[in-house]
């Protein structure tokens, strides 16, 4: 079954290097969808008095839009880097649960249908309306969500959506733990991880201990919403503030899961590009982890305008200045890492360099909100959604972007087009800057997010028209990049085992590398094994072919059958079909019953 | 232990090669999966303890609405179901493999994961019996059905009307999870059971499942001492 082609053998597929392609694909599919939705907001926003979608419509479009971009686009994004990239960087040949692994693709893939089925959903329920899409923002606050307010399926999309994908997103996280932690090649101590396998290891972490506690906001909300429980009803008796807190306590680990991993391509790209080692690996690294920790102790700066009382606010906004203080200390070792080295300006490099420079915006702008009189004057208006850009686009999709230039060539054996590359560069930057700068004056002025049109006379017409037009450019962009990567199918320049001159293990093999990875496991003496330093010479290549056959356990059907039960359960929540329910958990016990019985040795 | 592929050293002589924790995969696993575990029942402990807290009255005492000595009695049932979890991986990492042997008179790794088994599949018994009888009573998730015993007891004062409602969101969410998570453990054991010990699989060189199961086992049961203490006796 392994190097075989078709249909068949993609579904059953338990390679980590197909599994992240078919992660990027997906993800990919879902970003372009993000952002058709961002296109109609900004459309709708490009004038005054704007007609283009009615006010649900536009409530469902922001709903969905972070929704997706946050849990469809950027998180499975940054996990095909870690199925492709992190086995190879540390010398395995898979990750530890192969099936567990495919399964979380599965899981993630029905999840995203699933969602977005509810724009087409609404003659099913008999809405009168074609999309009946989640409507409540992407941190669905509590009691809005509950049944009394939101009655249609609209809510219960996004619930039953993202508990699902939490399911994912967990077994992903024990996974990648796992594998970081005991299938290190000989040799690769901790602290000769590369830095993206690093950052991932850490995101890890968060996840498995953040998503619990979404997961248990999530299932109260469904007890209330489908069994008459009360846990976010005040006139019960609950405290109003319960979901808010859960809610950003899950929320604030989320962004830093989101903004890891593109750290860790960062530190990545620039060493390679500028020929020096990372600026203070070891701090980099302690930083990572520094911003896991305190990454959990800063959630109330999302709510300082409920009231929670001078001492809360202090030390909320206290925390949060601190954690700037980690995240500061990496953009500095970036710097220098870039000050004094070789530089080569290929695309890759340049958006990680693009990414120093917004991150840094999106940074200064969190830290103008850190502090609660000043956050009373943003919160709630588009100076946050200018933030939270920076942050997640100027950031977390830069750091993407570098990391698809630097390692497309791996993963496909084909270099991406640098003129295209550099074009679709520029557009992002020159777009992402028309797009989300305006924003912080549009905030400052007044304009509150989330309503889905403004008057003339609030004096923000030309502002929006700006940021609209920035949005076609990143469209724009958006294009160019696409017909690269189809360009590149055919047309890009092959790929040696190395075309960049890295340090790291990847570049060791050939470009794609064969199903089992590595010919002979390596064994590493330094934290750059490929390039010289003072004392190690570099390792040579592992040898073309391997000298024994190498064993590769073959595909499974059974994760896909079993991930298929949890969407077919949640329909039967949705469409309250008992029969339904039975034939979720059947399935699923059937798939999970036969992975078990199967024999398959790694 | 998966990838035991053969590891030439092709290379440099390693310097201190360090392969991996010395912790087998499906351990490591295990462990990080309790980990998340523990954020799971946290933040449901930690909810219950802020509605509670927050609440605009006390709670209901549990001795009123719940029959405390039933799931006294199931708390017994679970905690020696840890003691049989026990000696199964006491036995198996003995060697001890057999069911029951008479001359000496010995159990071994087949009786007593049978009795964990056991055991834990009374707990769930145990427990859906309560909720039935709850239930019947007027006992539900919303609180309490109109015209019931239960609703009675709020009509007179026994039990506070102004936090019935959460009072039964909480319980039911709360030891349902966990019952949910002792029926998963009994129908994994049973697999385990089923397809690796009677079929002799287990060894004393290699008993992963049963050690691996009994961690899931033990924090379950720990779980419910902590949930049993806050929901039914304070
Ligand atoms: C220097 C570091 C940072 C600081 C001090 C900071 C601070 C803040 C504060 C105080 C808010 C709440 C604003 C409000 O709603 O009034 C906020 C919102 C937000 N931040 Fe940051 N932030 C930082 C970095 C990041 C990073 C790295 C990300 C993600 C990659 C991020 C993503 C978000 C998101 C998504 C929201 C908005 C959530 C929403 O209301 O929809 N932030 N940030
Ligand atoms: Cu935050």
């Amino acid at each position: 079954m392994t190097g075989s082609r078709g249909l068949r053998s993609w579904l059953t597929t338990t390679d980590h290097k197909r599994i992240g392609l078919l992660y990027f694909y997906t993800a990919f599919a879902f970003f372009l969808v993000g952002g058709l939705e961002a296109l109609l907001i900004r459309a709708q926003l490009a004038r005054p008095n704007g007609t283009v979608v009615g006010a649900e419509t536009y409530n469902q479009l922001f709903t969905m839009h972070g929704t997706t971009m946050v849990f469809l686009a950027l998180m499975p994004l940054s996990a095909a880097f870690f199925n492709y990239i992190v086995p190879l960087q540390i010398g395995a040949r898979d990750v530890a649960f192969p099936r567990l692994n495919a399964f979380s693709y599965w899981v993630f893939l029905l999840g995203g249908l699933f969602l977005n089925a509810s724009w087409i959903a609404g003659p099913v329920f008999r809405a009168g309306v074609l999309n009946v899409a989640p409507d409540a923002g992407w941190f669905g606050y509590a009691n809005l969500t509950e049944r009394q307010y939101s009655p249609g399926p609209n809510v219960d999309f996004w619930m039953l959506g993202l508990q699902i994908l939490g399911v994912s997103s967990l077994a992903a996280g024990f996974n990648f733990i796992v594998t970081i932690l005991n299938l290190r090649a000989p040799g690769m101590k901790m602290m000769r991880l590369p830095t993206f396998t690093w950052m991932t290891l850490v995101t890890q972490f968060l996840v498995i201990t953040a998503f619990p506690v979404i997961t248990v906001a999530l299932v109260f909300l469904m007890f209330d919403r489908f069994f008459g429980a009360h846990f976010y009803v005040p006139q019960a008796g609950a405290t109003p503030l319960l979901w808010q807190h859960l809610f950003w306590l899950f929320g604030h680990p989320e962004v830093y899961i989101l903004i890891l991993p593109a750290m860790g391509i960062v530190s990545e790209v620039l060493p390679t590009f500028s020929r020096k080692p990372l600026f203070g690996y070891t701090v980099v690294v302690y930083s990572g982890v520094l911003i896991g920790f305190m990454g959990w102790g800063v959630w109330s700066h999302h709510m300082f305008s409920v009231g929670l009382g001078p001492i809360a606010d202090s030390v909320f906004s206290a925390t949060t200045m601190l954690i700037a203080v980690p995240t500061g200390v990496k953009i500095f070792n970036w710097i220098a890492t870039l000050w004094g080295g070789t530089i080569r300006g290929t695309t890759a490099l340049h958006f990680a360099v693009g990414f120093i420079a917004m991150f840094i915006i999106g940074g200064l702008s969190g830290v103008t909100h850190a502090s609660p009189p000043a956050d009373l004057q943003q919160t709630d208006t588009y100076y946050v959604v200018a933030h939270i850009h920076y942050v997640l686009f100027g950031g977390t999709i830069f750091g993407l972007f570098a990391g698809i230039y630097y390692w497309w060539p791996k993963m496909t054996g084909r270099l991406l087009s640098e003129a295209l590359g550099k074009l679709h560069f520029w557009l992002t930057f020159i777009g992402m800057n028309l797009a989300f700068f305006p924003m912080h004056l549009i905030g400052l002025l007044g304009m509150p997010r989330r309503i889905y049109t403004y008057a003339p006379d609030l004096g923000v017409s030309s502002l929006n028209l700006v940021s609209t037009i920035g949005a076609l450019l990143i469209g724009v962009a958006t294009l160019v990049f696409v017909v690269n990567l189809w360009r590149t199918r055919s047309h890009g320049a092959p790929a040696p085992n190395d075309p960049w001159g890295g340090a790291t293990l990847e570049w060791a093999i050939p470009s794609p590398p064969p199903p089992y990875n590595f010919s002979v496991i390596p064994t590493v003496a330094s934290r750059l094994p490929r390039w010289k330093t003072e004392h190690h010479d570099p390792m040579p290549d592992p040898p073309a072919a391997p000298p024994a056959p190498v064993h590769v356990p073959g595909g499974s059907w059974w994760p896909p059958v079993a991930a298929l039960g949890l969407p077919v359960l949640a329909l039967a929540l949705l469409t309250h079909h008992l029969w339904l329910a039975f034939l979720g958990v059947a399935i699923m016990l059937y798939g999970i019953y036969r992975w078990a019985f199967e024999p398959f040795e790694i | 232990m998966a990838h035991a592929t053969a590891t030439v050293d092709m290379m440099h002589p390693p310097a201190p090669a360090e392969r991996g924790l010395d912790v087998y995969n499906n351990k490591l696993g295990m462990w990080v999966f309790l980990a998340s575990e523990v954020m799971f029942f946290t933040a449901l402990i930690g909810s219950y303890i802020i509605l509670r807290f927050g609440a605009p009255g006390p709670w209901a005492p549990p001795a009123k609405v719940l029959n405390v000595p039933v799931t006294a009695f199931n708390t017994f049932l679970l905690i020696c179901s840890s003691v049989t979890m026990v000696k199964a991986y006491a036995a198996v990492a003995d060697g001890e493999t057999h069911f029951l042997r008479f001359r000496p008179f010995s159990g071994g790794l087949k009786f007593w994961m049978l009795a964990t088994i056991i055991g834990g599949a009374m707990f769930v018994g145990v427990q859906a019996y309560e909720y039935t009888h709850l239930v019947h009573h007027g006992f539900l998730p919303s609180g309490a059905r109109e015209g019931s015993e239960v609703a009675e007891l709020v009509a007179s004062g026994v039990v506070p009307a102004a936090t019935i409602g959460l009072y039964g969101s909480t319980f039911y969410t709360m030891t349902g999870f966990h019952g949910f998570h002792v029926t998963c453990g009994v129908i994994s054991m049973t697999y385990l059971y089923v397809t690796k010990a009677l079929r002799g699989k287990y060894s004393r060189h290699d008993y992963r499942g049963v050690e691996v199961i009994g961690l899931y086992w033990h924090f379950v049961d720990l779980v419910w001492i902590i949930l049993f203490t806050i929901v039914y006796l304070i």
